[in-house]
């Protein structure tokens, strides 16, 4: 068996790949508007350097990977022992050494990974333009606007992902999430630009 | 020397993996087997199902091992259909 069907596998021994999925949204989201208001708030502030930008937005980006990767693995742990305990009542047998036993053990740390890498990799990607910027590359606009287009983007993106889910209108959908990051970002504007 | 050809097996068994994973696992486990599943009786977390297994030489263990894997609990085996095997020694 592939490591992707032993994967599925245990999603679906534990009936988790909503879980996972409803992980990777939210954290996603998270990490696209926490990107959205540091870069807003810088480029409301005046003129500052690129390389701190990044590096302020860098710090928060690596502490919502690592906030997401903890607090994800610690409650799923909890969660997954309880349910094997459970089973293990139910069929008055050990199933440590089962493919229920095996999940325990591993889709904690599978969701662990999808609701840190998703704010991680989001934030990441709409710090695109600013590094490019950094690294002497002429965008076509200047580069915290650039991330905030890509962060307007990702946030479309995701809805488009719900909308697909839940089998409604992915553009209706993606234009929900893109409304948000707009008041979102009107909000840290009219309270923090004046 | 004697060959399993078919055994029907009881068997209480976790409500996932379902009952297709369950027996596409068991029939994996030989090059020719053919599975047959039923279910018994259904619970809240557990369900009794029936497991008829033909091939042309049934391992045994292979097949415990495979039910033990996918989380259930052999019960009973009640039938075996084994053939003495004409080709051996």
């Amino acid at each position: 068996m592939s490591r992707l069907s032993q994967v599925r596998l245990l999603l679906r021994v534990t009936q988790t790949h909503d879980i996972a999925r409803r992980y990777f949204v939210v954290n996603g989201f998270d990490g696209a508007l926490t990107m959205l208001g540091l870069i807003i708030g810088f480029l409301v502030s005046g003129p500052v350097d690129l390389s701190l930008i990044i590096n302020a937005c860098l710090g928060a980006a690596i502490a919502l990977g690592v906030s997401g990767v903890s607090s994800a693995y610690v409650s799923e742990s909890a969660e997954r022992k309880l349910a094997l305990g459970k089973l293990e009542d139910a069929m008055s047998s050990d199933l440590q050494e089962s493919v229920h036993g095996e999940a325990a053990r591993w889709i904690p740390l599978f969701i662990a990974l999808v609701n840190g890498l998703a704010p991680l990799i989001i934030s990441l990607l709409i710090l695109t333009p600013l590094w490019l910027s950094n690294a002497g590359v002429v965008l076509p606009v200047p580069p915290l606007y650039a991330a905030i287009l890509v962060a307007f983007l990702l946030t479309f993106l995701l809805g488009v992902f719900l909308g697909r889910i839940a089998g409604i209108s992915w553009v209706r959908s993606g234009i929900q999430t893109l409304l948000i990051a707009i008041l979102t970002a009107t909000l840290i504007y009219l309270f923090t630009g004046h | 020397m004697s060959l399993v050809k078919k055994i029907v097996l009881d068997v209480l068994k976790p409500h996932q993996p379902n009952a297709i994973e369950f027996s596409q696992s068991i029939a994996n486990v030989g090059p020719d087997y053919k599975v047959r599943l039923s279910v018994i009786e259904m619970d809240e977390n557990t369900e009794t199902i029936q497991i008829e297994v033909e091939g042309r030489e049934i391992d045994f263990d292979a097949i415990q091992s495979a039910i033990s894997n996918m989380g259930g609990s052999l019960h009973s085996v009640d039938e075996v259909e084994v053939h003495s095997d004409e080709g051996a020694g």
